[in-house]
């Protein structure tokens, strides 16, 4: 089936220069979508053309049939179980997750066992990721002490170590004071700050949408104003301090509104939003399917549909996968008890390719949301084709119907969203620094 | 000598392999389990109720919540049809409450049971574990805030024999909408069967869009039960009486108890009834409970009939599908 590369040469490994040819070159960098070849050489993009004739000696050159080269994907919202719960994921499992799914960079999240709040300790997860990741990893700080929400972590320490953003991890930062705090020193390191926007005494013993559908199935309900209530007071808190605020995941249509307007007003302030809020909804949780509760919890078509305008409109910065590995330890009980949480790594860009196959988005501007945008925002090198960027590439045909069977995923935990669901597009060819780290063979 | 005859035997199978909610059932089905019901409850006004229609079949009751009424109930059931009736009782105070229900699965799979009633707190925790026992019918006794389809059936059956139908009634179910199991089955049931449906409670109690399940929705007592051929109470957990819900019971009691002033703003004949157990001076008087127009001691005893009729109904279909007749 599918070859990966080995992680023990890891990004150090010289790779013979790269020609692809037969390309449709898509850079939502620079919004261009056009047929042509690109060369690739020492790690970086050296051009793109229509047609390359100093080709350098020893080149490698692949025939992409047509298919769609793009930048790789950079995904900023990434739970691994590393360190601490390693039999859920690792960073390399993780990694070849992301390889399979075309993306070359991941941030993890900072909610692992210990918390990731030391510079020592964004110094591990950068040193195991060198050691055993296939793509790119860099490290998103917790913003509070072990993520309890009351001190302030060493942000200008944590940045030098690689941290290219703090998060309050899991649970939002509750206490105003508190964000206020972090909103204002966070500005002097340009670290954004990632909040996971909910307030939790409002969304309570609530484990989904909170509408008809949890009435019908007795489950007690999120109202979207948890989420609301939260992303109002934190533009509030970004107003008064001028920090680097990022929504970390929105999933309702109001929430959508109140960001386009803080945005019309200057703040600068982002949000992202998961793959599974953009291609799912509450009625997809069926008869109470585990692998569909999360946090924010799947809402109504009406969300749905108001989160892809936000995404058209660029009101959304990022699409993330939210990946978030769970074994059937925590999710095989009832509805209730189960964690949140589903993994979305490598389904991240098949499933939103459902939103170009709709007409509702077009392919850059897809793309730029899960390249571009938040390479930009991490203050990390990628997201275009230009001359001089990282050779991080992938390779995607957008029309390859294929069937997501858990078994063939390379997550080490199974929990996925869209077993069984019918995807088209597929991603053929991953190159992390001009090496190919995954290739799809049928 | 025991009967052998069912008195069912002329009525209509039930085509379905477990018992999971009202929400599965079509009107033809759930009249099926009343038609079925209603000749049981005839029989059991008779002498003689041990039968030996499931002779040889075993019955676990698996109850991770305790409950006496319903887990009697369906004690009863089960022993006056000749079934072996076991109960278990499951803690529920571990914290991995969600690893027992399917290690239990695993477990009862072992013991070949033909027949598990399950009663746990969790919202579609018996779906899961019915899809996890195998060649076992699974009937649900209460599953979280979701269904309680034996209660609801008691409760159809109780009305129809009093009032002859369920079409054209007009209902008034009051109190904790939100958490209660009984008013989804109800409201599923009765709404399906062309009943029309009041749910009266405060609005901390009602659950949201739940006008969407076809119901009229009352915060004021008076207006919700005015003229209601059925005013049926729901329990109020202590829990919820102490300022998250309602503030107090005595408040509660005050606005959305049933009382005889209250009770007369109802049809003259309307019948009064409760799931059980009671709280009485909180959501009821005891006048009312005990009086003329009270059915619930009713309710009780059509509670064996109608849970003698599914599991009776559910051993057909297993004894079609994958048993040796006269097994």
């Amino acid at each position: 089936m599918s070859r990966f590369a080995s992680a023990e040469l890891g990004q150090r490994a010289v790779s013979a220069p790269l020609l692809f040819t037969n390309a449709r070159l898509v850079d939502p960098k620079a919004g261009t979508d056009a047929r042509g070849e690109l060369l690739v050489a020492d790690k970086r993009i050296v051009k793109t053309a229509r047609k390359i004739t100093s080709v350098p000696k020893g080149a490698e050159t692949i025939d992409c049939a047509g298919a769609v080269v793009a930048p790789g994907l950079v995904d900023m919202q990434v739970h691994t179980g590393e360190p601490g719960a390693e039999h859920l994921e690792t960073l390399g499992s993780a990694s070849h997750a992301a390889a399979a799914g075309g993306i070359t960079t991941f941030a993890c999240m900072p909610c692992t066992d210990p918390v990731i709040d030391d510079p020592a300790l964004v110094d591990f997860i950068q040193r195991r990721a060198r050691d055993t990741a296939i793509v790119n990893v860099v490290p998103i700080a917790a913003a509070t002490r072990g993520l309890a929400g009351t001190e302030m972590t060493e942000f200008g320490l944590l940045r030098e170590a690689g941290a290219v953003a703090v998060s309050g991890g899991r649970q939002a930062i509750a206490n105003a004071r508190v964000m206020r705090q972090v909103l204002t020193y966070s500005r002097d390191f340009a670290l954004p700050v990632i909040q996971a926007v909910e307030d939790a005494d409002l969304a309570g013993e609530g484990v989904m949408h909170e509408s008809e559908a949890a009435t019908r199935l007795g489950l007690r309900g999120i109202p979207a104003a948890a989420e609301l209530v939260m992303l109002e007071r934190d533009l509030r808190l970004a107003r008064l301090t001028g920090g680097r605020y990022h929504a970390g995941q929105l999933s309702a249509a109001e929430s959508v509104d109140v960001l386009r307007r803080a945005k019309h007003d200057g703040l600068s302030v982002t949000g992202g939003v998961s793959v599974a809020h953009l291609t799912l909804n509450e009625y997809d949780i069926g008869a109470y399917r585990t692998f569909l509760k999360m946090c924010p919890p799947l809402r109504g078509e009406d969300d749905r549909q108001g989160l892809i305008a936000g995404l058209a409109d660029g009101t959304i910065d990022v699409i993330v996968s939210n990946h978030d590995p769970h074994d059937v330890e925590t999710k095989r009980r009832h509805f209730a008890e189960s964690s949140d949480g589903a993994i979305g790594l490598e389904t991240l860009l098949p499933a939103t390719l459902r939103l170009v196959h709709s007409g509702d988005i077009e392919l850059p501007a897809l793309l730029a949301a899960m390249s571009t945008r938040p390479a930009e925002l991490l203050g990390i090198d990628g997201g275009t084709l230009a001359p001089g960027a990282p050779a991080d590439l992938v390779v995607f045909d957008p029309d390859t119907p294929w069937i997501v069977k858990p078994q063939d995923l390379s997550s080490r935990s199974k929990n996925t969203p869209y077993e069984d669901a019918r995807m088209q597009g597929r991603v053929l060819r991953t190159i992390v620094a001009g090496r190919t780290v995954y290739e799809y063979a049928s | 000598m025991a009967p052998m005859t069912s008195p069912t035997a002329e009525l209509e199978p039930f085509p379905k392999t477990h018992l999971l909610g009202i929400g599965d059932l079509s009107p033809p089905d759930i009249d099926i389990l009343l038609d079925r019901s209603d000749a049981w409850a005839d029989r059991n006004a008779l002498p003689d109720n041990k039968h030996a229609i499931l002779r040889g079949r075993t019955q676990i009751n698996l109850f991770f919540e305790a409950s006496t009424r319903t887990q009697s109930s369906f004690e009863i059931a089960g022993k006056r049809l000749g079934a072996d009736v076991m109960n278990m009782s499951v803690a529920s105070s571990s914290v991995n409450k969600g690893e027992t229900l399917l290690d239990t699965a695993v477990t009862l799979n072992a013991m070949r049971p033909d027949l598990i009633v399950v009663r746990h707190h969790g919202s579609g925790a018996v779906e899961l574990l019915a899809r996890k026992v195998a060649n076992c019918a699974v009937v649900n006794a209460g599953d979280g805030s979701h269904e309680h389809p034996t209660q609801a059936l008691l409760d159809a059956l109780t009305i129809r024999r009093r009032k002859g139908r369920i079409a054209g009634l007009k209902m008034a179910i009051c109190g904790d909408i939100a958490h209660s199991r009984v008013a989804r089955s109800n409201i599923l049931l009765l709404t399906a069967l062309g009943a029309q449906v009041n749910v009266v409670g405060p609005a901390t109690l009602m659950p949201p869009a739940v006008e969407r399940m076809g119901v009229s929705v009352f915060g004021d007592m008076d207006s919700g039960i005015a003229d209601a051929d059925v005013v049926m109470m729901l329990r109020l957990q202590r829990e919820r009486m102490s300022g998250m819900y309602v503030p107090s019971s005595r408040e509660f009691f005050h606005y959305y108890g049933l009382n005889a002033r209250r009770l007369a703003l109802a049809a003259p004949d309307a019948l009064v009834m409760h799931p059980g157990p009671m709280n009485r001076g909180v959501e009821i008087d005891s006048d009312v409970a005990d009086g003329v127009q009270s059915v619930i001691r009713e309710q009780v005893e059509m509670g064996v009939a109608v849970r003698m009729a599914v599991l009776e109904a559910l051993s057909q279909n297993q004894a079609r599908d994958n048993r040796e007749p006269g097994r």
